[in-house]
């Protein structure tokens, strides 16, 4: 129910305030989508698709810190072997 | 980068187990509060991969399984009405109600149509401007701010014929009451990414002060349960409790501001049941005086309905994370997805859905799980 799946924005349809929409790609599938509630968001973004409506905009330098993160935490297990 | 295959890594989802491993020292019970991590976990087998002194519970996060019978009820009433056409998402129609489900309506002969996006149903109102539309407005904070565009939008346009059941919940309460029920022992929680992605993630600090227990705000994907898990593992063994956001890619600290704005316009917070967790204080929405003309309770005068569940079924407990699955005598014999008992079973966050699809079908690979959900 709380699902919610990336895709970019391709076009921006209509930029109406109360109904902006635009087509949002999901690995090559093309949707409309309410993009309303991220005002902020533009051709080339990456937004979190619920119901019909983008909740979010992708922070895509925030993205690889699951990865980064990973890295940290080996390496500090490694200096805690090695004490 | 595209969000979806890199965070099913295999490799990396090995190197993330083994970290969990290395510091956990004791029994942890921690709680996965959405339906969607459930499905999620059970999906890639992190249940089964993660060190055995880690209890995951399955949370109350899946908005089918906690709405109450009556508002099913009150659901098939107003679906049972001549002229009306009654919109939901897929997944409420098979919910057994008192008596019966949805889908036993349209089996009679009453018009209910599925929907993807809320806003679809004023597409439908516009073509029938004789008949009366109705959505069942379910869902949490993630799906609010969509349902209250419905309702801004009909009033935009001056809809005269469409109206809102709410069943709309709020996900905070709930966490307390569980932390505040006799018996608990939820130690952490993982909190539901998307919820936060709506409405940020400040309502945690005091909860996690109030109970001392640690919240990592945790996305969706394997390699985001399994960094939601170290996270939360590693406070409680350094006797931490503090609010820390696993899935910063999606969720700001504020939420998003401008979904925010429209559920102040058009909800107020108000009491709610909960199927299983019972009445809790300020967890629901409902629409505020200036939109009441949209309120389907109000328009059709649904009368109170008492509602009685099925007395086999322990649907109750598993979503306070008190059973599980397993533990129900009528788990996958009288109760299968095609014949359930409870909403825990029907609905695709359920957890004995999730149990039944995957752990009677075998786990698959965290690399094999593919990016193909529907947006």
């Amino acid at each position: 129910m709380c699902l919610a799946v990336p895709g970019k924005i391709e076009s921006i349809e209509s930029d109406d305030a109360l109904s902006r929409t635009g087509k949002v790609s999901f690995g090559g599938i093309l949707k409309e989508v309410n993009l309303t509630l991220v005002p902020e968001a533009s051709v080339g973004n990456y937004v979190l698709v619920h119901a019909g409506f983008a909740i979010s905009t992708v922070n895509e330098e925030e993205a690889s810190q699951t990865f980064e993160y990973l890295h940290q935490i080996e390496e500090l297990g490694q200096s805690g072997e090695s004490d | 980068m595209r969000y979806v295959d890199e965070f099913r890594d295999h490799e990396a989802a090995v190197r993330y187990v083994r970290q969990i491993n290395r510091i956990t020292t004791r029994e942890w019970t921690i709680m996965e509060v959405c339906g969607g991590q459930t499905h999620a976990i059970l999906k890639s087998g992190i249940d089964q991969l993660i060190p055995g002194k880690i209890n995951l519970l399955h949370g109350p996060g899946c908005p089918v399984c906690v709405t109450a019978v009556e508002l099913i009820d009150r659901a098939i009433a107003i679906a049972s009405k001549e002229n009306v056409i009654f919109c939901s998402f897929g997944d409420m129609l098979r919910v057994p109600g008192s008596s019966k489900d949805l889908i036993s309506v349209r089996a009679e002969g009453g018009d209910i149509r599925t929907v993807y996006a809320p806003t679809d149903t004023i597409r439908i109102a516009y073509e029938n401007p004789d008949r009366e539309v109705v959505f069942f407005g379910i869902g949490f904070e993630t799906t609010a701010p969509a349902n209250a565009t419905l309702v801004y939008q009909a009033r935009q346009m001056n809809l005269k014929n469409l109206s809102i059941l709410m069943a709309q919940v709020l996900i905070p309460p709930a966490m307390e009451a569980i932390l505040s029920a006799p018996g608990n022992n939820v130690m952490g929680f993982l909190a539901a990414g998307h919820v936060c992605s709506v409405v940020g993630y400040d309502d945690y600090e005091h909860i996690v002060s109030k109970y001392n227990v640690p919240i990592v705000v945790t996305g969706f994907e394997p390699l985001d349960i399994l960094q939601g898990i170290y996270m939360t593992i590693a406070q409680l063994e350094e006797g931490r409790a503090e609010v820390e956001n696993q899935y910063r890619r999606a969720v700001r600290r504020e939420g998003n501001i401008t979904a925010q704005k429209i559920m102040g316009e058009v909800f107020n917070v108000v009491d709610r049941r909960w199927r299983g967790l019972g009445l809790i204080e300020k967890s629901g929405l409902a629409l505020i005086h200036k939109y009441a003309e949209f309120d389907a309770e109000i328009r059709f005068g649904v009368e109170q309905l008492t509602a009685e569940e099925s007395t086999e079924c322990i649907s109750g407990l598993i979503l306070q994370g008190k059973k599980k699955p397993y533990d129900c005598p009528v788990f996958g014999s009288l109760c299968t997805p095609e014949y359930p008992l409870g909403a825990t079973m029907v609905s695709s966050e359920g957890a004995c859905a999730a149990y039944y699809r995957y752990r009677k079908e075998g786990t698959e690979s965290i690399k094999q799980s593919g990016g193909k959900e529907r947006p």
